[in-house]
């Protein structure tokens, strides 16, 4: 058969040919259509997809900034950062994951627990990503995987920066700990937020907490190049980052120490400053804990142990600890007193051990009374009968302007530590405020006593004692050496100005008391001005604190040194923690047969070295019974350190 | 008049060697080279699996596609049905004992080579329909059996291949089918038809398509709407083209290639990974050689005497096209994701078999193009 005749044989071709050149135009329409997708995306989106395509491949990488160091003020790093050796392994690059780790296991010795602990985390993870295997690992150790590293394929032994508190416990309330940052961290700081990584440290109180900003650093930052699983291909660029802002702080390293030890095995706290400057010397709290225990999470029983002990190691108790001043309150009612004029100095009172005023029984700690007493001898002695007739001349709301003044009831350090409080210095509007009652006179007894409603901590009784100490002037706390210190010349200068101005103006408007308080109000604005009216009142005041340690019948007197050097002035306090019943009374029990939580706190505040003084202090011990047994001899061993440490101080002082 | 030139039947082996179409062959050789290069690049730069086997499929068939051009176009002719029958033959296999991969039963193993008998459809169902339009009268073509008999032997491959599932491969068998009909001569009522019933009927015919297909349906329409899932090849691949540039990023530094963020990058998507290298001018050059390609074979089809090989080179030239139009349109985003890969660039044999053997009886009909086929 042929190709169909002539005919249709021609129509047949005429037909594809037509068909066929129809298709060619519908090609090259789509042709064209092609060609010019490819230009809209190539050239007229070009930058848009050359973006998405560096999006795709691009990843950077944060690296955990350095943190910034605390110095002490000798310069001595008491928060660093410190080589930490690690093992790291990356499950992909491992032939054979479980028999490297037993074999680990077996040079590292530790148990099956955390072995299936890494198999757990190996799942949850891409296999390109790092297992840590051992945060923290001895040199010994170290080394060892070192040695059998050729045995260990895929193991990377690695040196990483981790914090360290080389002083361990003896700063734990100043300067906190750091941990991982919790969810709480990000949230409430922003830097922390924008500067996070897996595995940052933050700080979590104390300074560490307040100065995060200035410690954190910057990161420095990877460029990576990935592939379509997240997986690094290599380093396109490296931006170091810079590390934390240093911390100076005002602390001497080595009184820090000898308060951690002069308070071990009891509760407590110790604050020492400079009575001109207002340096924090050293400032404890105790029990402590180590907070290099916190950097690679602490395990749970330690924790609970912490958390649950009855001593309170958790809570810095210098500035979050209220306790009832007692007895070291004393120097600040006499003072009011004689500021106000109520009484003159050699007003005699006579002591019974008891007083009955309003119907109600007053005691003396001294049961068989002190006799006749002048105001001089009553601080000397303590005599809180005397202070009973005090306090009613001088009433509550007079004692609370005064107390105000030398810096009770508000915070010493401002804002520094998060958790300091302020304490209550009552008056009859305080208690009408707050209580929504009426002032009773009775409890104005018991506050020239210290106890009652009032409530201190021990950094404002160190407070009032160096403010009285030198002189009667405002200080203004601190514990960052700041950009401009003044010297102590300088502030010694205007102290001495300050003074001849007072006398001066107290010459001229000697009896116009209105006048004085309105004149309160102008030197408000001066700075190192006198909390005095008359400044013969304080060298009163430090006087009876004086003969109170040196002389004897005085209250610390078994704990007074008589070198000159170290020759300090103190006044000791014994506040009840609880309602002494007249049965208690009679029965007169030793301290070892009251239970710990009714024992009394034992305080005592000390200045020296009494001829030029420079220093204060405050000591409490938590329930140790009475002030001058187990408070003012820890004074005194500090107070011979604090002078000891003078010099140095002051050589560095030039220095800085 | 078709006597006359008889005698040319019997020619001499050196004047089939100048009859051959050397541009198209040079075009050829040139996109397998490209190929080659492409390839290399999806290596990461070396010599390695795909590579290799790429460019010893290349040279093989290559030699096979000239092994066959000097056959006669007549013995091709004689073998039409034949090849349509084995082809569904091993259609049907590959449906009942075939190998499955990635959720489709679609290979043969021949322990040589894994087989795809529904690439070989491709070229089986334009030979098998030029053979059958070859005989038609002009005047029966549109009568009731020459309608029917080819559209059994369309549908009949069609519904192998779908269910295999390959959604791609028998959209690209059926639009051949077509195109050859088409070409032959029915009557273009028919067509009409046809698609007016397609687009009435595509509502239901979606409701039977697998999930996946249906997703990358609506991918298509918003790639955005589920980015890291059915629409991340196609933003991945745009960004790879997009990126590329006028110049490329350059030969083995196409990001989006080499950090594996293109789908499919050996077979498919081979096009994206070629244009972000070598960027629009480079895409100019592949679409040109395959212009070229494609208008050879026309030019081809236009010179030969018989009918069998006209249509058959219009056939061809018509689905070559088809196939990289469709590939393209994917790729750049403008049709839906479906399997189908682009002539001789893409990675795997049974496609390149295909390809060549297509080729193989186009260079046949040029040097036979005055055989006369009873």
């Amino acid at each position: 058969m042929i190709s169909g005749g002539h005919d249709t044989g021609f129509n047949k071709l005429k037909t594809i040919n037509r068909r066929m050149f129809i298709f060619s135009a519908a090609k090259a329409v789509i042709f064209f259509g092609i060609v010019g997708r490819l230009f809209s995306l190539q050239i007229s989106e070009n930058k848009k997809y050359l973006t998405l395509s560096d999006k795709n491949r691009l990843r950077e990488t944060r690296l955990p900034p350095i943190r910034g160091e605390f110095k002490d003020y000798f310069g001595n790093t008491i928060a660093g950062n410190l080589k930490v050796y690690q093992l790291h392994v990356i499950p992909e690059q491992v032939e054979d994951f479980r028999s490297l780790l037993i074999r680990l296991r077996d040079i590292l010795k530790f148990d099956n627990k955390t072995l299936s602990k890494i198999f757990a985390k190996k799942k949850t993870q891409k296999p390109w990503e790092t297992i840590v295997i051992s945060e923290n690992l001895s040199w010994d150790e170290f080394s060892k995987i070192n040695f059998y590293l050729h045995e260990l394929p895929g193991a990377k032994p690695v040196i990483t920066v981790g914090r360290s508190y080389p002083y361990g416990e003896s700063y734990t309330h100043i300067l906190g700990y750091v941990s991982q940052a919790s969810v709480n961290d990000l949230v409430n700081n922003k830097v922390i937020k924008e500067r996070n990584v897996p595995g940052l440290r933050v700080g979590k109180s104390g300074l560490e907490k307040k100065f995060e900003n200035e410690l954190i650093g910057t990161n420095s930052i990877q460029r990576y190049e990935v592939n379509a699983f997240g997986k690094r291909i290599n380093q396109i660029d490296f931006k170091e980052g810079s590390r934390g802002q240093t911390i100076n702080l005002t602390i001497d390293t080595e009184i820090q120490k000898l308060t951690s030890d002069l308070l071990r095995d009891k509760a407590g706290s110790i604050s020492v400053m400079d009575i001109y400057t207002g340096d924090i010397i050293a400032m404890n709290s105790s029990p402590s804990f180590d907070p290099n225990l916190f950097l690679y999470g602490i395990d749970e029983k330690l924790w609970n142990s912490i958390k649950s002990d009855p001593l309170n190691p958790l809570l810095n108790k210098t500035v979050s600890g209220l306790y009832s001043p007692g007895s070291t309150i004393k120097p600040i009612v006499a003072l009011s007193a004689l500021e106000n004029d109520v009484i003159r100095p050699d007003k005699q009172v006579k002591c019974e051990g008891k007083v009955e005023m309003y119907g109600e029984k007053y005691h003396c700690w001294k049961k068989k009374g002190h006799g006749f007493m002048s105001l001089k001898n009553s601080i000397k002695q303590s005599c809180d009968i005397y202070f009973y007739e005090l306090a009613r001349l001088l009433g509550v709301d007079r004692l609370s302007i005064t107390a105000k003044k030398f810096g009770l009831g508000t915070k010493v350090l401002g804002e520094y530590f998060e958790n300091e409080k302020e304490g209550i210095v009552p008056s009859t509007e305080w208690k009408k405020e707050i209580l929504g009652q009426n002032w009773y006179l009775g409890e104005t007894f018991i506050t020239g006593i210290g106890q009652g409603y009032i409530q201190t901590n021990p950094l404002q009784l160190c407070l009032m004692t160096a403010q009285l100490a030198n002189g009667g002037y405002k200080i203004y706390p601190k514990i960052r050496v700041g950009q401009n210190q003044k010297s102590y010349e300088s502030i010694k200068r205007i102290m001495k100005e300050n003074e001849m101005e007072a006398r001066e103006e107290a010459k001229e408007k000697d009896n116009a008391l209105i006048k004085a308080t309105e004149e309160f109000l102008k030197v408000e604005k001066k700075e190192h001005q006198p909390l005095y009216r008359n400044p013969e009142n304080i060298k009163f005041v430090l006087d009876a604190m004086f003969k109170s340690t040196n002389e004897i019948y005085g209250t610390s007197y078994s704990s007074r040194i008589d070198d000159p050097k170290y020759q300090f002035a103190g006044k000791t306090g014994t506040s009840q923690v609880k309602r002494i019943t007249e049965e208690e009374r009679e029965l007169d029990l030793d301290i070892s047969q009251i239970p710990y939580k009714n024992r009394d706190h034992a305080w005592f505040i000390a200045f020296g070295p009494y001829e030029n003084p420079r220093y204060a202090m405050s000591v409490l011990v938590e329930h140790g019974g009475s002030g001058s047994k187990a408070a003012a001899p820890i004074a005194q061993k500090l107070m011979r350190a604090v002078v000891d440490r003078h010099e140095e101080r002051t050589k560095r002082n030039i220095m800085v | 008049m078709y006597s006359n030139f008889s005698f040319t039947n019997q020619q001499t082996f050196f004047q089939k060697l100048r009859s051959i179409d050397y541009l198209l062959l040079i075009c050829i050789l040139l996109v397998g080279s490209i190929s080659c290069f492409a390839m290399y690049s999806t290596d990461g730069g070396e010599v390695l699996y795909h590579t290799k086997n790429h460019a010893i499929r290349f040279a093989l068939f290559f030699t096979l596609m000239l092994v066959i051009s000097f056959i006669n176009i007549k013995m091709w002719f004689s073998l039409s049905y034949l090849f349509y029958g084995v082809t569904l033959i091993l259609l049907l296999w590959a449906s009942l004992y075939g190998i499955t991969a990635s959720g489709s039963q679609r290979w043969i193993n021949l322990y040589f080579i894994n087989l795809q008998p529904s690439e070989l459809m491709k070229i089986a169902i334009i030979v098998c329909f030029a053979k059958y339009y070859h005989r038609a009268q002009i005047h029966s073509i549109n009568k009731f059996t020459n309608i029917f008999v080819p559209l059994v032997i369309l549908i009949i491959p069609i519904f192998l291949v779908i269910t295999q599932p390959d959604l791609g491969t028998s959209i690209l068998i059926a639009l051949s089918g077509i195109m050859v009909l088409w070409l032959a001569g029915i009557n273009i009522k028919y067509f009409v038809i046809a698609s007016i019933t397609f687009v009435i009927s595509a509502p239901f015919i979606i409701s039977f398509l697998k999930p996946y297909q249906k997703l990358r349906i609506l991918s298509f329409f918003n790639p955005d709407r589920d980015p890291l899932g059915a629409g991340y090849q196609i933003i991945q691949s745009k960004i790879a083209v997009g990126s590329g540039g006028l110049f490329g990023k350059g030969f083995l530094k196409g990001t989006q290639g080499y950090l594996e963020f293109l789908p499919e990058k050996h077979t498919d998507f081979i096009f994206t990974l070629y244009s972000e290298e070598f960027g629009f001018l480079g895409s100019l050059l592949l679409l040109i050689l395959y212009v070229i390609i494609i208008y050879r074979i026309i030019n081809i089809g236009m010179i030969s005497r018989s009918y069998f090989s006209k249509l058959f080179c219009y056939g061809f030239a018509s689905s070559i096209f088809i196939y990289i139009a469709v590939n393209m349109s994917m790729v750049l985003g403008l049709l839906p994701i479906v399997g189908s890969p682009l002539p001789i660039m893409s990675y795997g044999g049974s496609s390149m078999l295909a390809t060549m053997i297509g080729f193989g009886i186009v260079m046949s009909s040029r040097i036979y193009n005055n055989q006369i086929i009873s």
